[in-house]
């Protein structure tokens, strides 16, 4: 296999984080899901650890998008949707009767493809979470949302318009702004669904180093199209093909060494 | 390349049915024009100058004599009968919107049935509408009231303001509940996604996204209802209205006079037409000007509504 641009990017990261000791954080266990009769995922067992970068590539339609709603139950949303075996997320198995999915989604956070910030003002964008958990106090509040616009690289761009609307914004900055509204609510996880594809590569870059720094405090699951993005920020990268989880390992790994002849073939590029 | 001698971008001939037809809709749009200009001028004209301050702040005492007869009452009872309407509509036909988007089982047969429902009460003609407030809210509601609260005489069981204005409410309802499913529909579904994804309830993401950005879209509705409603006599002519009272109506269950109404009676059941007309171009001036008012009314809430949207605190 000659050596490509991806490999090469493989080569200049740092290796990967060793494996957390005990029980992985996120456990996925034989899960299937159905949009109505036809079976979108298809038996997907994975096990993510802590504050691990994970990426789930695979052409379109390969159910990366939908596993990931999983972890959140964003297909709650959709009806007809029946899931078929188990998710635990800490321990917790989050489809059990008991679960109260508004603690769930505090839990493990979400930015979206297409940047989506509220039509109020940055500040508001950001608080919308905290006020609706309950955060009150004006002081307590600014400080919370000026600590997430810093731990998203945004406060120096916005810190003096605030009170501006959030649609004033850049896509890039934007789409920052999602993420410091995500994390402003202090989740675990953050899951992250193709969060740049719609940006600049400038504005890409950003989000990329973005990421590698929120890996110090949170557990992050991306959906990426990008496989040279997949390839800078993941510790571990899944790959699906038709519902199918096809092979999970070690980013370094599935970029250069993959075991399944269909990962080699697309992170080649020869199909997708 | 040979024959690019011959391509040319000029017609060859001239297109008859291009310029027929393009003739028709300017012709057709014309006469739309013609008419409404035609009415205007009309109206203006002949009802402006018996136009007076005394006629329009006068509680008249003689009807048809230009001396004696004022339209007062007429404009007080039409306005408080739509902005009356305007209270009760709007609430509930923002309620039934929002459980028609937001919870209704959309493919379901109740929704289905629901849907089919509100767009043939826009259909119903409002004198039947006039009927149904009659029997519903005078006959039913209006007299067991009456019963419950032991009214020695009749309160609540006969034609009243009231009754009028939520006859009205019923009949501009699917004006508001369509106008508001399309604003509801128009809110990008991201941001409902990502009010959820923070933890949001539906409730609180209804309340605090959805609603204020849908709320120019509600008020598009209210103006529409607000038109439809101000003009209208069969719905309260059976249900409020009356030819003749003295004074003003004091409470919800007083009569009232009515603007369109009042020209319905100019129009009828004058002795001298003649003597009348000047009182009833006036009166019709005057109809035609507070429909206008009332629009402007919700369309500058409305303004205002947007360009907070649009600012952002």
């Amino acid at each position: 296999m000659a050596e490509t641009l991806i490999q090469k990017i493989v080569a200049q990261q740092a290796p990967a984080a060793a494996p957390a000791a005990g029980a992985p954080f996120i456990r996925i266990e034989d899960v299937s899901l159905y949009y109505g009769a036809s079976k979108a995922l298809k038996n997907i067992s994975l096990n993510l650890d802590e504050k691990v970068v994970t990426a789930f590539i695979g052409p379109s339609g390969c159910g990366k998008s939908t596993l990931l709603r999983c972890l959140n139950r964003m297909n709650d949303l959709i009806d007809n949707v029946r899931i078929d075996g188990c998710i635990k997320i800490g321990g917790h198995d989050i489809y059990a009767g008991d679960v109260d999915v508004i603690e769930l989604r505090k839990r493990v956070g979400m930015v979206f493809q297409k940047s989506n910030p509220f039509p109020k003002s940055i500040y508001e964008n950001v608080a919308y979470g905290l006020r609706l958990h309950g955060m009150k106090s004006k002081s307590d509040l600014d400080a919370a949302v000026e600590q997430s616009l810093r731990s998203s690289a945004l406060w120096d761009e916005v810190k003096d318009r605030l009170h501006s609307s959030a649609l004033g914004l850049s896509g890039g900055q934007q789409q920052r702004l999602c993420i410091a509204r995500a994390i402003a609510i202090k989740p675990d996880i953050i899951l992250m669904d193709e969060p740049a594809s719609a940006l600049d590569p400038i504005a890409t870059s950003r989000i990329e180093e973005l990421i590698l720094e929120l890996k110090k405090d949170f557990t992050i699951v991306i959906v990426t199209h990008n496989m040279q993005q997949a390839a800078r920020i993941s510790d571990q990268t899944a790959f699906f093909y038709i519902g199918e989880l096809i092979e999970f390992g070690p980013t370094a790994k599935i970029f250069t060494n993959p075991s399944q002849k269909r990962t080699e073939d697309y992170v080649t590029g020869r199909f997708g | 390349m040979n024959g690019t001698q011959a391509r040319h971008f000029r017609a060859d001939k001239f297109d008859f049915w291009s310029f027929f037809f393009s003739g028709l809709t300017g012709l057709a749009t014309l006469f739309i024009i013609g008419i409404l200009v035609t009415i205007l001028v009309n109206i203006i004209y002949n009802g402006w100058s018996s136009l007076s301050w005394h006629f329009v702040s006068t509680i008249p005492t003689d009807l048809f004599n230009m001396k004696t007869t004022g339209i007062l009452p007429m404009i007080v009872g039409t306005t408080i009968r739509v902005f009356v309407m305007t209270i009760f509509v709007i609430p509930v036909g923002v309620i039934t919107a929002i459980y028609l988007t937001e919870y209704a089982p959309n493919t379901s047969l109740i929704t289905r049935v629901i849907r089919a429902a509100v767009n043939n009460l826009a259909g119903v003609p409002s004198i039947v509408f006039g009927l149904f407030g009659l029997g519903f809210f005078i006959n039913f509601v209006g007299k067991n009231m009456d019963l419950l609260l032991h009214n020695p005489t009749s309160v609540w069981g006969r034609p009243a303001l009231i009754w009028a204005a939520l006859t009205l409410a019923v009949m501009t309802l699917p004006v508001v509940i369509v106008a508001t499913e399309e604003s509801l529909k128009a809110i990008p579904p991201g941001l409902r996604e990502a009010s959820l994804a923070l933890g949001a309830t539906k409730l609180e993401t209804i309340l605090k996204i959805v609603l204020p950005q849908a709320l120019p879209g509600i008020l598009t509705g209210g103006i529409l209802a607000v038109s439809r409603a101000a003009g209208e006599v069969a719905p309260i002519l059976l249900t409020g209205v009356c030819t003749y009272m003295v004074g003003l109506p004091h409470s919800p269950t007083d009569q009232f006079m009515d603007l369109g109404y009042h020209v319905f009676i100019l129009s009828t059941q004058s002795n001298d037409i003649d003597a009348t007309r000047p009182i009833l171009y006036a009166t019709v001036l005057v109809l035609l000007m507070l429909t206008f008012a009332l629009n402007i009314v919700a369309i500058l809430i409305r303004a205002r509504v947007r360009k907070k949207l649009r600012a952002l605190g």
